[in-house]
């Protein structure tokens, strides 16, 4: 059985070995925050010796742009998760427990669009947009998002929503599918409306379902980078994400510090979100994530 | 006709999936059209939304004339193959096998930290890997190993470009199906495991006879789906090189040449008929999937007939 332990250390060292970039890479992160400059992964100061801890990386906070940022980073997160729950939950209830001709079609039809990778598609949205902008008041004179045409805060959300749409409606149908259907045949037959029935019966079943799809959609919201890098000219100052890359790919002078300052900033939500679901997380990766790699 | 109608008919008075079908046609539906029809006229920021007119095929002549094509082609088969066979089903498989025969602990832990790539923001992401590789005395490779070693730093992006691609994208990609093969191998009967552990197979021959034949399945899955979105996936290139240095793969290229270049010239035709074949492929591959992957399992009626 030695042979065996042995075996088993040696795995985890190299499971150790593979796994250094990453953590590396974080390590640097959370050091850099507090450095005004690293040498590897050593906090150095201006004149190269070690030392050098300093807070003023966080100085970007006394800005106004980083709070404009998040706060449309945060009405994209949002708007993107009630809409996805709100749009894939009706849908997916009906796909469950309901039948109508064309039911099957539109099965396949969103198993297909759940594989199909939607990033091909994004040079056409771009005209979608452009068109949807045309429409007076719905397309560029809403407060908050702005409307839902292209260089708005509503287009990006309403993009994001249609993209993640296919994988949220199979989650939804899943959780719909293994819900009793007892209760739901006695409602019915007590005269309530299929609308009451997934309000009061249902929903509050699968709500673990719903919490799983809230998590996903809203980190995917407040990550997001390609959808409002493209579809929103003032893009440096859309969302933290396309301000975080814009201060990275500046090509003056930029203090390295600050970029991982508002990169540990953008990363503690998710982060925060991640340590308290990961079994969730697990979970909801094996049912399939859509558009990346 | 009248039958379709009917049908259409029927699927309207369904309110509660009138959104979801509204949203897929206007941001699926009428996008691939909008791809097929202006991939066939001469469309760009110089012609404007007037303009413009037909030309038939001549976009899709030009890609195959296009100098420059081979050599997207060439970088974008390099990058999907590479990337698949070394991190999405390589590593991934030795993951899921590692992480399974270590104490659970461990496993999870090892498992959550490959998790984190994928959840990381995707900007912070990049951001890491370039201060990884960064020149010296920034860079977290050169400073703790190749200057020990004592050979010279170097900006690795710049000298190995192809590389960097790959590893970003495969340090995300490889959760994916690390995570599959995990379900796939901890769904195995443990008795067929404790069978071949009192006959003495080694970990090899258990991988060999025990596990392969329940991974052939994921194994599949996992190639398909990952095929086609390294195919189409552009943002972590994007952010990293931006195409540089060589790295323009197919998807970038027709981003760029649609969206966002330096110069300002958008040429919408141009870059629409090379979106145009990727999602011919994209279509090909969900067909396939739809035929392979137990899609009546997923369609089982309803139990209730009522609306």
């Amino acid at each position: 059985m030695i042979g065996a332990r042995i075996f088993k250390f040696l795995t985890i060292v190299f499971l150790l070995l593979v796994s250094l970039p990453i953590i590396f890479g974080f390590i640097w992160l959370f050091i850099s925050t507090f450095s005004i400059r690293t040498f590897g992964l050593i906090p150095v100061d201006s004149q190269g010796h070690i030392g050098g801890l300093t807070l003023s990386n966080w100085k970007f906070l006394a800005d106004k742009t980083i709070w404009l940022v998040t706060f449309n980073t945060l009405v994209l997160a949002i708007g993107l998760t009630t809409g996805i729950i709100a749009v894939s939950a009706f849908a997916g209830y009906a796909l469950s427990r309901m039948n109508f001709p064309g039911r099957r079609s539109i099965l396949s039809l969103s198993l297909m669009l759940h594989a199909f990778p939607s990033v091909t598609l994004l040079i056409a949205i771009y005209f979608v947009l452009r068109w949807i902008s045309k429409i007076p008041v719905v397309g560029n004179g809403l407060p908050v998002i702005g409307g839902f045409g292209y260089d708005t805060l509503g287009g990006v959300i309403l993009v994001s929503i249609a993209l993640q749409l296919p994988f949220g409606v199979w989650l939804m149908k899943g959780f719909f599918d293994n819900v009793s259907w007892d209760m739901e045949m006695a409602a019915l037959i007590d005269g309530c409306s299929r609308f009451r029935i997934l309000w009061q019966i249902i929903l509050p079943q699968i709500k673990p379902g719903i919490a799983a799809l809230a998590i996903f959609s809203f980190i995917e919201g407040w990550s997001s980078f390609l959808i409002p890098y493209s579809f929103m000219t003032s893009a440096s100052t859309a969302t933290v994400a396309t301000y975080l890359n814009s201060l990275l790919s500046d090509s003056a002078p930029v203090n390295y510090g600050t970029l991982a300052a508002v990169g540990l900033f953008q990363l503690i939500p998710v982060l925060i979100f991640f340590i308290f679901t990961q079994k969730y997380m697990l979970n909801i990766f094996s049912g399939g994530v859509k558009g990346s790699s | 006709m009248g039958g379709l109608v009917n049908r259409l008919r029927a699927m309207l008075k369904l309110h509660f999936i009138v959104p979801f079908l509204f949203l897929v046609v206007v941001f699926y539906f009428i996008p691939v059209i909008i791809t097929f029809l202006i991939s066939l006229t001469n469309m760009s920021s110089y012609t404007g939304f007037s303009n413009w007119h037909w030309v038939e095929f001549k976009n899709y002549e030009f890609i195959f004339k296009n100098p420059e094509t081979a050599q997207h082609f060439w970088i974008t088969a390099k990058y999907v193959v590479c990337t698949l066979i070394f991190f999405n089903v390589g590593l991934a498989f030795i993951l899921a096998i590692a992480t399974t025969h270590i104490p659970r602990k461990w496993g999870y832990f090892f498992r959550s930290l490959w998790l984190l790539p994928r959840i990381t923001p995707v900007v912070v992401y990049i951001m890491m890997w370039q201060f990884l590789v960064a020149d010296a005395p920034y860079g977290v490779i050169n400073q703790l190993f190749i200057k020990p070693l004592g050979l010279q730093p170097q900006n690795w992006l710049a000298v190995v470009p192809f590389l960097m691609i790959v590893l970003v994208n495969g340090f995300v990609g490889a959760s994916f199906g690390m995570i599959i093969f995990t379900s796939a191998i901890e769904s195995i009967p443990k008795d067929i495991m404790n069978a071949a552990l009192i006959d003495g197979a080694t970990i090899f021959q258990r991988i060999r006879y025990v596990i392969a034949p329940y991974l052939k399945w994921p194994l599949l899955f996992v190639l398909t789906y990952q095929t086609l979105s390294l195919l189409t996936s552009f943002e972590q290139i994007l952010i990293l090189t931006n195409g540089e240095f060589g790295t323009e793969v197919w998807a970038l290229w027709a981003y760029h040449k649609a969206l966002s270049n330096y110069w300002g010239n958008f040429q919408w035709g141009f870059g629409m008929a090379l979106s145009a074949v990727l999602v011919i492929v994209g279509v090909l591959f969900s067909v396939i999937y739809m035929r392979f992957f137990k899609f009546k399992e997923l369609v089982k009626r309803p139990k209730i007939e009522t609306l």
